[in-house]
C-alpha cells in the first residue's frame, strides 16, 4: 500500500509541475525521463519479473511507431484512435514472439537472442516494403492540436506520457500483490518448482511478453507523435532496445521503482555531462559509459539496492 | 488412489524405470527406497508428469493422467517436492509458500496468510520473512515441504525431504510428516482426512518408523515391496544394497555368532 501512495504522490507532483515550470527545455527533459522509465517499465515486467531478458524490445517499440504512423498516413485514421490499435498490436507481435520461443523452451540468452533476431528482422522488412515509407521512413502531417494527439505545448505530451508511464507502474503494482504477479516470480526464479505447484509456465510467461509488448509500443505510439517523424533505424534500432533494459538495470531489476529511478538518473546525468563537457563530443558518452560500467559493477541490484529492505530480483546474485 | 501400470522409460540404452507397477491406497503412507541410481526419482517423474513414460499408465483418482503437463496433474491433487531442493532464491520463505497456496486461493491476502499457517505446520513461522537463498538445508527442506502443503495435496509425493539432515533434524521431521498424513492441525475444511503420503527415502530410521508399506526399486525393476520390516530381511534387497552374495554371508554370520 506504501508503494501504492509513493506513486499517487508522484504522479501528483509531476502533474503540478507545469504550474512553477514553464521552461520547455526543463520540461522536455522530465518528459523523455518518463518516457525511458516507460520503455524501462516494460521491459521490467519481462526482464524484472518474469526473467526473460530482451535484447530486442524495439521490436514491440517499433511496431506500435508504426502502427500509429501507418495508420494515420495511409489510412487516415485519428491518432487516438490508431492507440488502441498499435497497443493491440504490440501485444499481437508478444503473443507472437513469445509462442515461438517459450514453446521451444528458449531461455536465458537464447532467449535475448531470439529477441534480437526479431526486431532485425523487423527492421529489414521495415526497410524494404513501400508501406511502411521503406528507408525514408514515415512522416505524420503536423496538424496540432489535442484532438490528433499533437499538443501545441510541451505539457499536453507531459500529461500523456505521465498517463502512460504511470500506467505501466500500475501494472507492475499489480504484479507485486496478485496471483499472477506470484505466479510470474516463481517461473522466473524456478521453473520447474513452480510447474510443481500448479503453474502454467508457458501461459504466465506468454501474458507477461503481451503485456510487456503492449506497453513498449505504447511508448512507441508517443514516439511518433512527439518527433512525427519515424523510420527502420529509429524504430527496430538496438538503441531502442538498449534505452528498454538500461533503467531497470541501473534503477533497480525486478523492482516497482526501479525503472523511474534508473531513467531519472540516467537522463540527469546525461544531461549534465553534455553541459558540462559539451565542448568535446562524445567525453560525455565515455563518462556515460564509464558509470555503467561502475554501476554494474558496484551496484548490481542498482539504485533500489542502496535501499535495504527493498526485494527484487538481484537479491539472487548476491545470496544464492 | 494412485495407480501405476507397467511404467517404462529410458534414457538411450538405458532402462532407467522398466515396467514398473505399484498401487497406492488413499490414507496411506508408503516408500519407495532403493539404491542410488535405482530409478526413484525418474519413477517420481513420470508419475508426476515431468517426464513421458514410453510405455504404461498412470491412473490418478480413477482418471488417466499419463503424459499430462506437471502443472496439470497437480491441480488434480497430486503434488511433488525435489530432491535437489529449489526453493524461489530471490523470495521470503512467505512468498514461496504463497506461490503453492495461490493454486486454489486467488487472493493475495488469503494466499499469504495461508502460507503462515502453514509454515508453523512444518516448523518455519519464526523464519517467515527470512529470504529463501537464506535457509539452512534443514530450513530449504522444510520449505519445500511447506510449499508442496500449500498446494493442498490429496497425495504427496516426497522425493527425499530427509536426506541431508542431521539425527536431530530428523527426529524433528519424522512427527511432521506423519501429522500431515493424519491430517493433524490440517487448517483445511473440517473433516478433512489427511492427505496420502508416497517418500522417497534413504533414511531407514523414518522408512520403518513412518511407511507401512514400501517398494524397492533396483537397476529400474522392482525387486520387492511389503511392509518395512519384512522387505529390509529380503535377501533380493540385501544384495541390491550390499552387493551379491552378501544375503548369504550375513546369515551364516548369525548362524555362527
Amino acid at each position: 500500500m506504501k508503494d501504492l501512495i509513493a506513486l499517487i504522490v508522484f504522479g501528483i507532483v509531476v502533474a503540478a509541475l507545469p504550474l512553477f515550470v514553464s521552461s520547455g527545455f526543463v520540461l522536455n527533459i522530465v518528459i523523455m525521463t518518463l518516457y525511458a522509465a516507460l520503455l524501462g517499465q516494460a521491459w521490467n515486467i519481462l526482464g524484472g519479473f518474469g526473467g526473460q531478458f530482451s535484447f530486442g524490445h524495439a521490436v514491440f517499440f517499433g511496431t506500435g511507431a508504426y502502427a500509429a504512423a501507418v495508420l494515420q498516413v495511409k489510412f487516415g485514421w485519428n491518432a487516438w484512435a490508431a492507440l488502441p490499435a498499435a497497443v493491440a498490436l504490440g501485444a499481437a507481435v508478444g503473443a507472437f514472439v513469445g509462442a515461438l520461443s517459450f514453446r521451444y523452451g528458449l531461455r536465458g540468452s537464447y532467449f535475448a537472442l531470439v529477441t534480437l533476431a526479431f526486431a532485425e528482422v523487423f527492421r529489414i522488412l521495415s526497410n524494404t516494403f513501400e508501406f511502411t515509407g521503406a528507408g525514408v521512413g514515415l512522416m505524420i502531417p503536423l496538424t496540432e492540436s489535442a484532438a490528433n494527439f499533437q499538443f501545441t505545448s510541451r505539457t499536453g505530451f507531459l500529461y500523456v506520457i505521465l498517463g502512460f508511464t504511470l500506467a505501466a507502474c500500475a501494472v507492475t503494482w499489480w504484479l507485486k500483490h496478485s496471483r499472477y504477479g506470484a505466479w510470474l516470480q516463481a517461473v522466473r526464479d524456478n521453473e520447474e518448482s513452480a510447474a510443481a505447484l500448479g503453474v502454467d509456465v508457458f501461459r504466465v510467461k506468454l501474458g507477461a511478453i503481451m503485456i510487456s509488448g503492449a506497453l513498449m509500443s505504447a511508448g512507441g505510439v508517443f514516439y511518433v507523435q512527439y518527433f512525427h517523424y519515424i523510420d527502420p533505424h529509429i524504430a527496430y534500432g538496438p538503441g531502442i532496445s538498449i534505452e528498454a533494459l538500461l533503467a531497470p538495470i541501473v534503477g533497480g531489476i525486478g523492482t516497482l521503482f526501479g525503472p523511474l529511478l534508473g531513467a531519472a538518473a540516467l537522463h540527469l546525468f546525461g544531461e549534465l555531462t553534455r553541459n558540462l563537457m559539451g565542448d568535446a563530443p562524445g567525453i560525455s558518452l565515455m563518462v556515460y559509459g564509464l558509470l555503467l560500467v561502475l554501476m554494474v559493477t558496484f551496484l548490481p541490484r542498482g539504485i533500489m539496492g542502496l535501499f535495504p529492505g527493498s526485494s527484487g530480483m538481484g537479491a539472487r546474485s548476491t545470496h544464492a | 488412489m494412485l495407480e501405476v501400470q507397467g511404467l517404462s522409460i529410458n534414457f538411450g540404452g538405458l532402462k532407467a524405470v522398466e515396467d514398473v507397477s505399484i498401487r497406492l491406497q488413499q490414507g496411506a503412507i508408503a516408500s519407495l527406497i532403493g539404491p542410488n541410481g535405482a530409478g526413484k526419482s525418474t519413477l517420481f517423474a513420470l508419475i508426476s508428469g515431468f517426464l513421458k513414460p514410453v510405455r504404461g499408465r498412470v491412473t490418478f483418482l480413477g482418471e488417466n493422467i499419463t503424459g499430462l503437463a506437471p502443472h496439470v496433474i497437480c491441480r488434480r491433487g497430486m503434488v511433488r517436492t525435489f530432491q535437489i531442493v529449489q526453493p524461489f532464491a530471490a523470495q521470503t520463505v512467505r512468498e514461496n509458500i504463497a506461490v503453492g497456496a495461490h493454486l486454489h486461493h486467488r487472493s493475495r491476502r488469503e494466499a499469504l496468510s495461508r502460507a503462515q499457517a502453514v509454515a508453523r505446520r512444518v516448523g518455519l513461522a519464526d523464519q517467515l520473512e527470512k529470504l529463501a537463498s537464506s535457509l539452512t538445508i534443514a530450513g530449504r527442506k522444510r520449505l519445500e515441504l511447506a510449499r508442496a502443503l500449500a498446494a493442498e495435496p490429496r497425495l504427496l509425493l516426497l522425493d527425499e525431504v530427509l536426506a541431508g539432515l542431521n539425527p536431530q533434524e530428523i527426529r524433528d521431521m519424522v512427527p511432521v510428516i506423519r501429522a500431515i498424513r493424519d491430517g493433524n492441525g490440517r487448517d483445511g475444511e473440517g473433516g478433512d482426512s489427511g492427505v496420502t503420503v508416497l517418500m522417497i527415502e534413504h533414511v531407514m530410521q523414518a522408512v520403518m518408523s513412518l511407511s507401512e508399506y514400501t517398494w524397492v526399486l533396483n537397476h529400474g525393476r522392482l525387486i520387492a515391496e511389503g511392509a518395512p520390516t519384512a522387505v529390509s530381511n529380503d535377501p533380493q534387497v540385501i544384495e541390491a544394497y550390499l552387493g551379491r552374495g552378501s544375503a548369504e554371508r550375513l546369515r551364516r554370520e548369525a548362524a555362527s555368532a
